[in-house]
């Protein structure tokens, strides 16, 4: 019996007055991968910011609605928000390492500046998620080196590693892959597929080979509306709405 | 027609080279004061410089042997107190604007800021003055800190927002998703990673200040002995340097390149140091 991570109702996402994600109810099981698709402008991002409110950081933004976080009100006016993004982790488009930061420093910030500082903790920490990110190997003689002297492919992984650092139960990756290269991209994909064992993961791409490869169901957005949400091979095989159909097939968007 | 078109072409070309000569002129008349008034200021200023300029009080006429050691420390003593003031001012105010001056309030401290940035600094001396000169009813070197302190807060202000802003939100944003409280996001993400630029800002900053004299006139006075209280008058290198500059003695006029030569060598090594350990930031 498969045990639902976040179930999200009614959902609403605004910037200023221009509403971007249109009353979106969905579910999000535990250890699986969720795929959300859909043309760029169609709210994807702006739907998988409200999972771990960072969507209201940015100015003139809001959300409305239910997003349960194991039966948790996310939304509720005594969630903290910070506590909520250590357990909803994200890793964005762009890679960031922080550029004044030393490899282990970048893996080390979260739980360092949430306060602990003993070594042989971190260390331990530092290991593990770097280990977890595929990074180890090719890391582990340099960890004084700065994030920034890292590919860009590694620098993506030394971003899922700082997020995955502060141990959070879903991970949601916002275009990951999107400006890395084939190689760089097969390592993301594999990854993911080992990370699920451990969290829940939902994923944003714009690429639909990479939703067909990574995702255990996958939802199609257009226009800020949540169009068919499904298993994956459901939606790329045998999609009840035309419009998914036509995306999917590469007719539009 | 082909005669024509190649005969265009050369003017054309010949127009280049004018201008292109031209604007190299212009570069060159640009540095010559620089150069010409370094070169000046060595020839003057070097041979007044002896080991006694720095470690021997201002004597009177016609004895020898004085220094301006009691107007270096001033100016490093008044600097120092001005810095004490405008940084913590300057450095929150620019991170306010860079994070949260985005609406009317921010608006009008950014007009307010810059506006202040091309004040004339006589105008800050007089503040002072009034405020504190006249108040304190002696002359002070805290006066002519805070009076400095003003010279230098808009800079400082001015870069602050401007480094801090140059930092992707994207790295703002990945430092939330972890669960960082936003503050210390700010402080220790943000601030640190538009440090070096931040404090290249303040080095420049503290090196325009010390090159004032305006200001410190009628706030830290001068003093013709060592003083280490900041509310008592204080020499200061500018001042001293006005002072022995327009004096009719030859002797102190020579102290006043020598003066001279000192500052600029200060100035121009704190502005150099920065350019070479001010390191760039790239942001991946």
């Amino acid at each position: 019996m498969p045990k639902n991570k976040i179930v999200i109702k009614n959902l609403n996402a605004w910037f200023g007055d221009k509403l971007a994600v249109k009353n979106i109810s969905m579910i999000i099981e535990e250890n699986k991968v969720t795929a959300i698709i859909g043309p760029s402008g169609c709210g994807k991002s702006t739907f998988i910011r409200c999972l771990n409110r960072m969507h209201e950081t940015v100015p003139n933004a809001a959300a409305r609605g239910d997003v349960l976080l194991d039966g948790e009100n996310i939304y509720d006016d005594k969630a903290d928000p910070v506590q909520i993004r250590r357990a909803v982790g994200m890793v964005f488009q762009k890679a960031t390492p922080f550029p004044t930061m030393s490899i282990y420093d970048n893996v080390a910030a979260g739980i360092r500046l949430n306060g602990r500082r003993d070594k042989d903790f971190l260390d331990e920490i530092v290991e593990k998620s770097l280990k977890q990110a595929a990074l180890w190997e090719e890391t582990k003689d340099c960890l004084d080196k700065p994030g920034i002297s890292l590919s860009g492919g590694q620098q993506q992984r030394l971003c899922i590693a700082r997020a995955l650092a502060v141990s959070p139960a879903v991970l949601l990756l916002d275009e990951p892959c999107s400006a890395l290269d084939p190689i760089s991209t097969g390592k993301i994909e594999e990854l993911i597929h080992e990370l699920k064992k451990d969290l829940t993961i939902v994923i944003v791409t714009h690429n639909m080979q990479q939703a067909a490869r990574v995702a255990d169901f996958t939802g199609f957005f257009l226009l800020g509306d949540l169009i068919e949400f499904d298993v994956t091979s459901k939606i790329f095989t045998a999609p009840v709405d035309k419009r998914t159909e036509d995306y999917v097939t590469g007719r539009f968007g | 027609m082909e005669n024509g078109e190649s005969k265009s072409y050369s003017i054309r070309k010949i127009k280049d080279k004018v201008f292109l000569g031209a604007m190299l002129t212009c570069a060159v008349l640009a540095v010559i004061p620089l150069l010409s008034l370094l070169t000046y200021v060595f020839w003057r200023g070097f041979s007044s410089l002896t080991f006694n300029f720095f470690i021997h009080l201002p004597t009177p006429v016609g004895e020898p042997g004085g220094g301006m050691a009691n107007a270096i420390g001033g100016t490093f003593m008044i600097v120092g107190l001005a810095a004490l003031i405008s940084l913590p001012i300057g450095l929150m105010g620019g991170l306010w604007l860079a994070e949260w001056g985005k609406g009317k309030r921010g608006f009008i401290i950014r007009y307010a800021v810059d506006v202040m940035s091309g004040f004339p600094t006589i105008v800050f001396g007089i503040f002072a003055y009034v405020l504190l000169v006249l108040t304190m009813k002696r002359f002070s070197a805290l006066a002519g800190g805070f009076a400095l302190a003003l010279v230098m807060l808009p800079y400082i202000t001015k870069t602050t927002e401007e480094m801090v802003k140059l930092v992707p939100r994207t790295l703002k944003e990945s430092a939330l998703a972890l669960g960082i409280p936003e503050w210390k996001v700010t402080v220790f993400v943000v601030l640190r990673t538009a440090w070096s630029g931040i404090f290249t800002g303040i080095m420049l900053a503290v090196a325009r200040a010390a090159g004032e004299t305006a200001p410190l006139l009628f706030t830290a006075f001068t003093n013709s002995y060592w003083n280490f209280r900041p509310d008592q008058p204080t020499a200061s290198m500018t001042v001293q340097i006005f002072n022995y500059a327009i004096s009719p003695f030859e002797e102190w006029n020579r102290m006043a390149w020598g003066g001279s030569l000192v500052l600029v060598i200060i100035i121009l090594s704190v502005t150099l140091l920065v350019r070479k350990f001010s390191k760039r930031v790239y942001y991946a």
